[in-house]
């Protein structure tokens, strides 16, 4: 007698394209999905109890770790939270430091992720492009505060290191040099006939379903909401430079594609009009008090990572360690519709899908 | 060449056959570790990397230490596989993969066997690796391997249909199967050569083959972003080497294959260059496909397993029948070899 079984099959932990210690169990009739189980976990490190036991400037290396692709973005959204707690007023200069970090950040992470989900599509070349361009970036972090992944460069109240000399310039010559390079991406990637079929039409859902399951970031824009913090709700410098918001129009794979590369062109944007306004001196630190003592009270802010939106809520006692800290991770939110998305899917799908998400198990975990 | 094999056999003669056989052995095994270094290379140049630069000058030896890391490797059969078949597994990819080389020509002379079926021998012969690659799948007792196997299965059985039908065409110009007379018949001008009479047969037949091969943009079997590594992910040590030696002496029995059938095996582009010998000509178009090869495997994306299914049946197979017709139509209005 024929008979045929339900495959129960374990992607992950260790698997080359969960991007990190991520696991989904599925259920395979054939190499169709019929269930998907995320499991997640494997890389919590408590950041948030931890940071109860901890003062602010001290928690500052906790937010590198937790997005470690963006770790710019993730250091400002605590100093902004602190700052705005306790009121503190922002040097110009720093405050354009941050903003140009936070945009070269958002540059590199966007790479990595053209790059690893190409790998994931089976392309091996653009992951190197990718990182050879994304390399240029981290460089240049390094020079400015001698850490290529984790920073720590933010304080409350401004940044810890001022730009080196010739620093501004380099990265105008980067600048200009990217500008090339997108569209070297576009010519090779973005036409290729096996790389349409597989990601048009793949994972696919609408705005109300964005907006219900909460994402944010290109995961929701790609079904056309035009919804980005630095355009809806500016924070740092936003509101001097002019950029666009690109939203894509069917909610699937190819969409959030060509939303998170054009992202890359308006991030370019920013950086070429921040570069140009950079102001030739000034402090690079507030004044603020020797001991960070935010007035009892909370808040919560949030701004727009590469991932979407990370927010941070803190509630302070008067203390110099948070009381309770939590942040609100992009890619932790976003992952939740990956179930909904992968049933009925082709096995094949599971990678594209995911990729499209971009997620990184460190923030995922936190 | 054909009196030595219909002379009665004896000591002198088997001597001669083994010495042969050795020597095709080594070639191909020279062949195998410097195309998997080439490779590297040249995937490597075309993403500003230099591939292998450490063992060896200009990591010239680099494939041969890895081959000695996979021997001295510990030799692991997971508790669960079936162990008999398990080990079966990589001799029967990797003995069908050595006899194809066979009835490969090199020079109007230079052939072990001239089989006047020379072209169904190969795919028969190599029918068998797909076995192999299935049993390797089903014994390592694994889920990942187990769908692998099946994907190959599914793939290379589809894939050989047009694979097969590709070179009818061009049997029904020559009128034999014999790759000897296949390359004799085509001219020694480069416009005589099967490739430009044949080009849908010529497309169809290398799409067909970097498929057989499981190679990009056609690797679901191993796909590694997928399956981890597909079918032999259980495998290790010197057991893994034999299905990557199988896998690279396919590569280089298709480029022959191209060679012969379509861009004229040894035969000079042009008649006033025949002062240089037939065997380079050879090598020269051989290096050419290899390199082919390669080359798209740093340029395309994967395919996914329908649209691998779809493009087989629905786009190669209606090609191949189509060039057949033309062909059939080409002979009867301007004669063969018109």
């Amino acid at each position: 007698m024929i008979r045929t079984e339900e495959l129960l099959l374990n992607v992950g932990p260790q698997h080359p394209s969960t991007h990190g210690v991520f696991r989904i169990i599925v259920k395979l009739d054939g190499e169709v999905i019929t269930e998907a189980t995320p499991v997640m976990g494997y890389l919590h490190r408590g950041t948030e109890k931890l940071a109860e036991n901890l003062n602010y400037t001290q928690i500052i290396p906790y937010t590198d770790r937790m997005d470690y692709v963006s770790a710019m973005t993730n250091n400002y959204v605590l100093v902004h939270a602190v700052e705005k707690l306790m009121g503190i007023e922002i040097p110009e200069r720093a405050e354009f430091l941050r903003l140009i970090v936070m945009e070269m950040q958002r540059v590199a992470s966007h790479l990595v992720w053209w790059g690893t989900y190409l790998l994931d599509i089976g392309a091996l070349s653009p992951f190197l492009y990718a990182f050879n361009d994304r390399e240029r970036i981290l460089s240049l972090f390094n020079e400015l505060c001698g850490a290529r992944l984790t920073y720590n460069y933010m304080r409350v109240g401004g940044v810890k290191w001022d730009a080196p000399e010739g620093w501004i310039d380099k990265v105008k010559t980067l600048v200009k040099d990217m500008y090339g390079k997108l569209d070297e991406y576009h010519r090779l990637v973005s036409d290729n006939e096996i790389f349409l079929a597989r990601i048009k039409g793949v994972g696919k859902y609408d705005a109300e379903t964005a907006i219900a399951y909460g994402l944010s970031g290109a995961n929701l824009r790609s079904t056309g909401v035009k919804w980005d913090l630095r355009k809806n709700e500016p924070y740092s410098l936003y509101d001097r430079f002019e950029f666009d918001v690109p939203v894509g129009r069917n909610g699937d794979c190819y969409d959030r594609y060509l939303v998170r590369l054009e992202e890359l062109r308006q991030s370019l944007r920013i950086l070429e009009q921040a570069l140009a306004q950079f102001p030739g001196d000034g402090e690079t630190m507030g004044k603020v008090p020797r001991v960070i003592r935010p007035p009892a009270g909370e808040i919560y802010v949030r701004i727009e990572s590469p991932r979407g939106e990370i927010g941070c809520y803190i509630v302070s006692k008067g203390k110099a360690e948070p009381f309770r800290l939590k942040f609100r991770r992009p890619s932790f939110v976003n992952l939740q519709i990956l179930p909904k998305l992968l049933v009925g899917e082709n096995m094949t799908n599971l990678v594209t899908i995911l990729g499209g998400i971009d997620i990184v198990l460190g923030e995922v975990d936190c | 060449m054909q009196r030595f094999w219909n002379d009665p056999i004896s000591w002198g003669h088997a001597g001669i056959y083994l010495l042969g056989a050795i020597a095709v052995l080594a070639v191909v095994i020279l062949f195998v570790t410097y195309a998997i270094y080439f490779e590297r290379k040249v995937i490597g140049w075309m993403q500003y990397r230099r591939g292998p630069n450490r063992v060896g000058p200009l990591g010239l030896l680099q494939s041969v230490v890895d081959v000695a890391k996979l021997l001295l490797k510990e030799d692991t059969i997971p508790a669960k596989a079936d162990k008999k078949l398990f080990i079966l597994a990589p001799v029967l990819a990797f003995v069908p993969s050595f006899l194809v080389l066979a009835i490969i020509p090199y020079g109007l002379k230079l052939q072990f066997a001239d089989v006047n079926v020379g072209f169904l021998y190969y795919i028969a012969l190599s029918g068998v690796t797909t076995i192999a690659i299935v049993i390797g799948g089903w014994a390592s007792n694994n889920k990942y391997a187990l769908l692998g196997g099946m994907r190959s299965a599914a793939q290379m059985i589809s894939y050989e249909v047009p694979l097969v039908m590709s070179v009818v065409g061009l049997t029904m110009m020559t009128g034999s199967l014999n790759l000897r007379d296949i390359v004799v018949h085509q001219g020694s001008y480069f416009w005589q050569w099967n490739f430009i009479p044949q080009i849908i047969g010529f497309v169809v037949f290398v799409i067909a083959a970097v498929s057989e091969l499981n190679r990009t943009p056609f690797d679901l079997p191993e796909a590694e972003s997928e399956l981890v590594a597909g079918y032999h992910v259980e495998y290790s040590g010197f057991r893994f080497a034999f299905f990557m030696l199988s896998e690279y002496i396919y590569v280089y029995a298709i480029a022959c294959l191209a060679t012969i059938l379509f861009l004229g095996g040894w035969n000079p582009p042009l008649p006033q260059l025949d002062f240089i010998p037939g065997l380079i000509w050879f090598a020269l178009k051989f290096a050419f496909i290899v390199f082919f090869l390669f080359w798209i495997r740093a340029t395309l994306p994967r395919l996914r397993v329908d649209q691998l299914m779809g493009l087989a049946w629905k786009v190669l197979l209606p090609l191949a029948i189509l060039n057949i017709f033309l062909t059939a139509l080409g002979i009867e209005l301007f004669g063969k070899g018109g």
